[in-house]
């Protein structure tokens, strides 16, 4: 699964791409994480607020730490 | 698949809701309670102590154990009630709300929504880029970027909790003031020009769509978001409201009162006030960073020590919206002539509330 994380380097951020990784660790799913840094980019996708998630190239979340919850459920 | 994706936000939680609306007004009945409370409780807490009440320390302490405490209850309350008004306010709806609109109303309504729209400055290049590219004018969208930062929460709470709420509202409406007005200059510059040339190529290219499914929040998913803020800010400031107080109350109890009247002179019309306390107090400021949380109790101890307010609230208003960082994230999308002119723009309203003030009272 690809998952990117949207966001130019700030403490959200940071803690978006940790609770992704330690949810797809224990849940053994397969993810593909990627950091967007670049500004281009990140508005490239629409968002307006960081950090934002994308998953399978759909914004799913943006403008917070996503819950545990959020992220089982896009781990599906 | 959408319908996966936009699960649940909090999935285990089956609290119903009545235990939530039951949650929020017994937490309000409580702070009352407490917070009638304080001043009776610092007192004691400090008579109990090995000092005199009267003597400076004892002065001093009184300050901190009281205020201290209040303060932190006092933005406990807002900040969780803002929370829960900011769920209504979204970034996408302020852009929808913004888009197309004129100048003159549109700069007003921006610097409303500024305070209003959930916005913390690491987002400040994809939202000033999602504002300009669907048609937000220029001058509307920097009117938004001015009164975000300047007119918030923590910075109104601790004036209204240090120093009065006279000052607060005065604050409040000077600083959604200079917000309008700047963002109007600006706007009539026509300084399109002067964007990042990638900004400029989205700008007139076609506007991407805000993805999400639109939110549908229940009540208790906007109480939540309040706990969210609260956690969130109280997390960030609280360090730096003990700091500032404990640094007011130093001030309070061992500064000679009339310190700051000596330096620069009441600043009133009638007396030799030093015009120059104002714009003194704007290029100290801007280059200055620090939360309100951290600037406010210095506020307080300039005022009580005789400091002119146009002076303080010049000051204040410099130290808290224009800063370093934020020049530094902005680069990406403005160049620095247009930085130069935004610094100078909102420099020059804040000088001239400075003055204002300084004239008036």
């Amino acid at each position: 699964m690809d998952i990117k994380v949207l966001g130019s380097g700030c403490a959200k951020c940071k803690a978006t791409t940790d609770i992704i990784t330690r949810v797809a660790a224990e849940t053994g799913k397969d993810v593909t994480l990627e950091k967007i840094e670049d500004m281009r980019q990140i508005v490239s996708f629409g968002v307006m607020t960081t950090p934002a998630v994308v998953v399978e190239g759909r914004v799913v979340h943006k403008g917070s730490v996503p819950s545990r919850d959020q992220v089982l459920a896009w781990l599906g | 698949m959408s319908a996966d994706i936009t699960a649940p936000l909090h999935g285990r939680d089956a609290r119903p809701d009545w235990v939530w609306h039951l949650g929020v007004i017994g937490f309000v009945a409580v702070w009352f309670a407490l917070y009638r409370q304080l001043p009776g409780w610092s007192e004691w807490i400090v008579a109990h102590l090995p000092v005199d009440r009267a003597g400076h320390t004892g002065e001093a302490l009184a300050f901190f154990f009281y205020d201290t405490p209040k303060v932190m209850m006092l933005l406990m309350l807002i900040v969780f009630g803002m929370g829960v008004v900011r769920s209504f306010f979204s970034p996408e709806r302020t852009r929808a709300m913004l888009a197309g609109r004129r100048e003159g109303v549109g700069n007003v309504m921006a610097a409303g929504l500024g305070v209003l729209t959930p916005f913390c400055s690491c987002s400040a290049v994809p939202l000033f880029i999602g504002l300009v590219s669907a048609g937000v004018p220029l001058g509307v969208t920097f009117s938004f970027l001015i009164a975000a930062p300047m007119v918030n929460e923590v910075a109104l709470v601790l004036l209204f909790g240090l120093v009065g709420w006279k000052v607060a509202a005065v604050y409040f409406s000077f600083g959604l003031g200079v917000a309008i007005v700047a963002g109007w200059v600006i706007g009539k510059l026509h300084l399109e020009g002067w964007l990042q040339g990638w900004v400029r190529d989205i700008h007139s290219g076609a506007v991407t769509p805000g993805v999400v499914a639109a939110d549908r929040l229940t009540l208790v998913d906007r109480y939540r978001q309040g706990g969210v803020a609260v956690r969130e800010i109280f997390g960030r400031v609280w360090v730096w409201i003990i700091l500032g107080i404990a640094m007011g109350a130093a001030i309070h109890g061992y500064v000679p009162q009339d310190l700051m009247l000596r330096i620069m002179g009441s600043g009133s019309a009638g007396t030799a006030g030093a015009w120059w306390s104002v714009p003194a107090a704007v290029l100290i400021g801007i280059p200055m960073y620090t939360n309100a949380a951290g600037v406010i109790p210095i506020v307080e101890a300039l005022l009580s020590k005789g400091a002119p307010l146009g002076t303080v609230l010049a000051f204040m208003m410099s130290v808290i919206a224009l800063s370093a960082p934020e020049m530094i994230i902005l680069r990406q999308v403005l160049t620095l002539r247009l930085i130069g002119v935004f610094i100078g723009v909102v420099g020059s309203g804040i000088l001239a509330v400075g003055f204002l003030f300084n004239y008036l009272f």
